[in-house]
């Protein structure tokens, strides 16, 4: 009979919509039924724990018999019998659900810093935290270093922030500390509205102690007893791992008065998001925390100087706050050793889209494109070719193809065009249309700008108005250059980080999908077969078996024809909607 | 003091003085729509960015504070294209009816418009819907030809103290409004109209009156309380059409819902225009000449005073009266009649 | 009922009395009780905190989180982020519509059974495109899957 055994369920928001709640609740049906039996050791422990990232494989389970680890993938409730039966107690691990390869290929170009405890140890319990050597860093600054001294740790590591800037965090620290106040104050940033990122989210699931440690040591080196967590109420899961690690950190004395009797007092509140992408900006954050819409302030005065309730304030972004304890307890030069010239450290991306294996990635900083698509990822889903990688969510740019050898860092990406925003990463294929992108990316910034100043306000209004004509075939002439237009000037007019990042998608699709945007105005034709105003639908009578699904499914009745025999669309009643195409079953529609 | 430069101008301000600021020292003219120095800046509308050197982007010179040896370019290629854009991107949402508006000649989008220019726009589209008609018996509410400039929220918030509206919605659909959309229902005390930029909230007894032509200004000073606030009266022949109040006096142009929509009765048709006399005792009032009238009263308040002594009368005047009016009836109470026993509808 | 309406009020108020700067938390508290943000509650929570109904109401309208009206027993929140996007969001959606007969700019059903809404991203991207039907997150979603779930929908809150 074994003695330790530990069954790992992944619980991260992906892997609880994939049925982990469910496979966990198994587990510990189906070992305490055994251990009543006195097969299996009382010594057999099941524990959630956060996202590893390989989310497409969910539901993932470690089994760790003797420190002798499996990992399965792809786990249902139905499967945990055999897991328990073969491999807990017999033995014998469950070769066919056993993580192939590609887990493997998956991790193995990835340096987990912020992610290294993510996925191993129980977020719920700080007990784990402090077993892999949790809030050892803010015990021995309490103890043994002065705020200047911490600040120039920080400094020399080169930590820039997360957040989507990349400001040197050290830097922003070391402008509040000079600030003259009676009180400053210490946010921490997990509004996360990038659609297409889930990097904060993961990380507060997965490790929510790291980002509270990382935030005392920022209170304590610019002198803060009160912080903020602004985090998007989208995220229940994060907020009550969050709320209980609080809970837990104040119990042991972490949090509050006097810490660790070092004369050092400093709590957290959580301030829940009500749903607005704008008050991931800085300004627009602190106006809603003090209660008000979420329209961001002019700056400068910048919030170093004048944030919350007027009182020098630090903003970082989650992942910021999270790489903090590292960076204590391996030293500045460790972390500054990670990374490429300007870009220190890691970055945790959150890979998505048309790829093999989307999930949460972590990777120094300076590494290729071409190693996160093809080897991290496993290359494009369905074998087909890329055509650009999106990074920096609404904000950023569509890097294309050719430039796939580019070293991800903040600096080579505003070179390109694109910027690395807070880590979204989406794979676009060939049969991603690059206008259509433009137009989706200007929907969402359209509908989240406050409204406050005039160029974001109708600018991208307008923007967005110009991309959905050419992508309906009523583009014209010149619209082209009107885009062009009309974006640099909404970036260089605009108030906030909203306005000024809108206009990216657009002018970065122009500037390397030019050819796109002019078959949409000149031929009408659609290159990437996605625009559905500019396709025609058509039956291939050879592969027509006359089943009447698209019949069916026609809201004109422009698909047509007598059961069993080929069926065939009246162009002139078609109105594109695309209904016969999604339902036939025989790949006999088409659309050109 | 600190000094900066300002279009290869030299200044001196004090700590704490915007670049927009410095610059209407040196009688610069930097374009605004949602500044008024009387109210905190907001930096929403962009018309005020100006170049800074060392920054890359331009910036709104009625947020930005002076620094020391700062160097400002106000006018230059680049910044007449861009406020063009953002004047022209404010027109292609508001209704082309100049024509009709209370404030043609009087508006600051439309001088703009004419500043630079703009008779195409590049960027027509969708126009916002927001032509409700709001109930209330003062202010008119044109909602779509708002530019969301803030000015009117936070004279409401900063001067009035009351918040009766404030922005709701957002990105396009974002609008100033009570809550709920509901009529206004506030004060009136019409401040809001007089910050509007355009002819988004105007005063409803003045619709339809003449807006430049044959206009005469005359300041002159509220008489409806003490607080003597200065007011100009917009007349067009013996008709006072408009009450305004100018910003650089003692109320700021501040002014309450009598002293700014309450001038109806000037020239109102139930106005008195003759004098009236009882002449039975429980009969009606009658008008009557002005000499029958100042014989009576000369003859009575004569007999009064020689009988009980001066202080026997009293005079009450009226707010409704002009100033000129109400200082001949004090003194003539005062130095005729010989008595303090006077009083005034608004006294405090 | 009038008691009980200001009483859960009252006690939203008491939570907040000592500091500034809550009216948000407010609002989520009391969408929290009624499932929706009442106008009288508002009216009535203005006049417990000297805040203006007009700033509440600017609030209400600025975050999406905040509702007017009641909505459905059913509440089905479609992601529209960039990954649910390009896999095939919009064809979710405009089932959905159909099979609840929503018209384009309708979010609840007359007979108050579905309230169907839009987020941006929830975060679970890997498994796009994603649907949450009543806070239980679904993914990889096609049409036909999301038909079934309406129907299962139904049919419990028929039982
Ligand atoms: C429109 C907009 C949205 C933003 N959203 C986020 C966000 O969701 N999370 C975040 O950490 N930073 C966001 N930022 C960046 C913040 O303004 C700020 O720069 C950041 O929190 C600073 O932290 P850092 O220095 O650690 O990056 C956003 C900025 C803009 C302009
Ligand atoms: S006047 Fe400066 S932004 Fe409007």
């Amino acid at each position: 009979m074994p003695k330790g055994v530990t069954v790992n369920v992944c619980m991260g928001t992906g892997g609880i919509a994939g049925g982990a709640d469910e496979v966990l609740a198994a587990f510990r049906e189906e070992l305490s039924r055994n251990s009543v039996e006195g097969r299996v050791l009382e010594k057999c422990a099941v524990h959630q724990v956060g996202c590893r990232g390989f989310c497409a494989r969910d539901v993932l389970v470690d089994i760790t018999i003797d420190d002798e680890r499996t990992t399965y993938q792809y786990i249902r409730p139905d499967m945990v019998k055999r897991l328990v039966s073969e491999h807990i107690i017999g033995g014998e691990p469950v070769a066919d659900w056993m993580v192939s390869d590609e887990y493997h290929r998956f991790h193995d170009l990835q340096k987990k810093i912020v992610l290294a405890d993510c996925g191993t140890i129980d977020p719920e319990d700080i007990e784990a935290y402090i077993d892999a050597g949790g809030y050892r860093a803010i015990t021995e600054v309490l103890e043994s270093r002065t705020p200047a001294e911490v600040i120039d740790e920080v400094r020399r590591s080169g930590l820039r922030g997360r957040g989507g800037a990349g400001f040197p965090t050290g830097q922003k620290w070391e402008l509040c500390a000079a600030n003259e106040a009676d009180r400053r104050y210490i946010i921490c940033n997990a509004d996360e509205g990038d659609p297409g990122a889930f990097m904060d989210r993961s990380v507060i699931e997965g490790n929510p102690h790291s980002v509270i440690e990382g935030m005392l040591i920022g209170a304590y080196a610019v002198g803060s007893d009160s912080g903020y967590v602004y985090i998007r109420a989208e995220y229940p899961l994060a907020v009550d791992r969050l709320r209980l690690a609080l809970d837990q950190a104040r119990a042991k004395g972490f949090l509050g008065p006097d810490i660790l009797n070092s004369g050092f007092s400093f709590d957290i509140k959580i301030k829940l998001g009500a749903g607005a992408f704008v008050c991931g900006e800085e300004t627009a954050l602190i106006a809603s925390i003090e209660g008000e819409r979420g329209m961001p302030r002019a700056k400068p005065p910048y919030p170093a100087d004048k944030g919350l309730w007027g009182k020098p304030t630090i903003i970082n972004n989650v992942e910021t706050w999270a790489n903090l304890p590292p960076i204590i307890n391996n030293g500045a030069d460790w972390y500054a050793g990670i990374g490429s010239e300007k870009s220190k450290g890691t970055k945790v991306f959150a890979l998505t889209g048309k790829i093999r294996n989307t999930g949460l990635i972590e990777v120094p900083m300076g590494i290729s494109l071409r190693d996160i698509i093809f080897d991290i990822g496993g290359g494009i889903e369905g074998g087909r070719l890329l055509k650009a990688v999106q990074t920096g969510g609404p904000s950023g740019g569509c890097i294309p193809q050719q430039h796939i050898d580019l070293a991800m860092d903040y600096d080579n990406l505003l070179a390109v065009g694109s910027m690395m925003g807070s880590g979204g990463m989406v794979v676009l294929d060939e049969s991603d249309c690059m206008v259509n992108i433009a137009r989706f990316f200007l929907e969402f910034t359209q509908a989240e700008s406050c409204g406050k100043c005039t160029p974001c306000r109708l600018g991208t209004k307008r923007l967005l108005e110009i991309l959905t004509r050419i992508t309906e075939g009523e583009g014209r002439k010149g619209d082209i250059e009107l885009l062009e237009d009309l974006a640099g000037d909404v970036r260089d007019t605009s108030l906030c980080g909203l306005g000024m990042s809108a206009p990216n998608p657009v002018l970065s699709t122009i500037r390397y999908f030019r050819h796109e945007y002019e078959a949409h105005i000149h031929d009408k034709h659609c290159p990437a077969k996605v625009c559905r105003k500019l396709l025609t639908f058509f039956i291939r009578e050879d592969l027509c078996v006359g089943c009447g699904m698209c019949r069916k499914a026609c809201p004109t009745g422009a698909a047509d024809g007598k059961p069993k025999a080929p069926h065939h669309i009246d162009t002139s009643s078609c109105v594109k909607c695309g209904a016969c195409y999604d339902v036939c079953k025989f790949k006999a529609v088409l659309k050109e | 003091m600190i000094s900066l430069t300002i279009d290869g101008r030299e200044v001196s301000v004090f700590e704490g003085t915007s670049v927009l600021e410095a610059a209407r020292i040196l009688e610069i003219d930097i374009p605004t729509l949602c500044h008024d120095p009387r109210l905190k800046p907001f930096g929403g509308c962009r018309l005020c960015i100006v170049e800074i050197r060392g920054m890359a982007r331009p910036v709104t010179a009625c947020t930005t504070p002076a620094i020391g040896g700062m160097v400002v370019t106000t006018t230059s290629e680049r910044l007449y294209r861009l406020r063009r854009t953002i004047i022209e991107l404010l027109l292609s949402d508001h209704p082309n009816d100049c024509m009709v508006c209370a404030r043609a000649g009087d508006c600051t989008l439309q001088e703009q418009a004419y500043f630079y220019k703009l008779r195409l726009n590049r960027f027509t589209g969708e126009m916002r819907d927001h032509d409700r008609v709001d109930a209330n018996p003062f202010i008119k509410r044109e909602m779509n030809k708002c530019i969301l400039c803030g000015l009117c929220v936070r004279v409401c918030d900063e001067v009035q103290g009351v918040n009766a509206i404030d922005f709701a919605f957002r990105g396009f659909n974002a609008r100033v409004t009570p809550p709920f959309e509901k009529d206004l229902d506030c004060e009136f005390c019409g401040q809001c109209v007089a910050v509007c930029p355009t002819g988004a909230l105007t005063g409803k007894v003045w619709a339809g009156e003449a807006r430049q032509k044959d206009v005469k200004m005359t300041d002159t000073v509220c008489s409806y309380c003490g607080c003597g606030c200065n007011i100009t009266l917009h007349t067009v022949r013996d008709r006072v059409v408009r009450i305004t109040s100018r910003p650089d006096t003692h109320n700021r142009g501040w002014l309450c819902a009598k002293g700014r929509f309450g001038y109806e009765f000037i020239n109102h048709p139930d106005r008195l225009k003759t004098p009236l006399i009882r002449r039975k005792k429980g009969g009606n009032l009658e008008p009557a000449a002005w000499e029958d009238a100042f014989d009576l009263i000369a003859g009575q308040f004569t007999r009064i005073k020689e009988e009980s002594g001066p202080d026997a009368l009293g005079g009450l005047a009226s707010a409704r009266c002009t100033n000129e009016e109400n200082y001949v009836f004090q003194k003539f109470f005062r130095a005729v009649i010989g008595t303090n026993n006077i009083d005034h509808c608004a006294r405090y | 009922m009038e008691a009980a309406f200001s009483g859960k009020l009252e006690t939203v108020y008491r939570r907040y009395v000592d500091e500034d700067g809550n009216a948000i938390s407010i609002l989520q508290d009391i969408q929290a009780e009624f499932g929706y943000i009442p106008e009288e509650a508002i009216n009535s929570i203005a006049r417990m905190t000297g805040i203006a109904p007009s700033m509440f109401f600017g609030i209400v309208t600025f975050y999406t989180q905040f509702h007017t009206r009641p909505r459905g027993a059913n509440i089905i929140t479609a992601c529209c982020g960039t990954v649910c996007h390009v896999k095939g969001a919009q064809r979710i959606i405009s089932r959905i519509h159909d099979e609840l007969r929503l018209k384009e700019d309708q979010d609840t059903t007359r007979d108050k059974l579905f309230t169907l809404e839009k987020v941006n991203c929830i975060g679970a991207c890997s498994i796009a495109p994603v649907v949450v039907v009543n806070q239980k997150v679904h993914g990889r979603m096609s049409p036909e899957k999301m038909a079934r779930e309406l129907k299962k929908c139904r049919e419990r809150t028929d039982a």
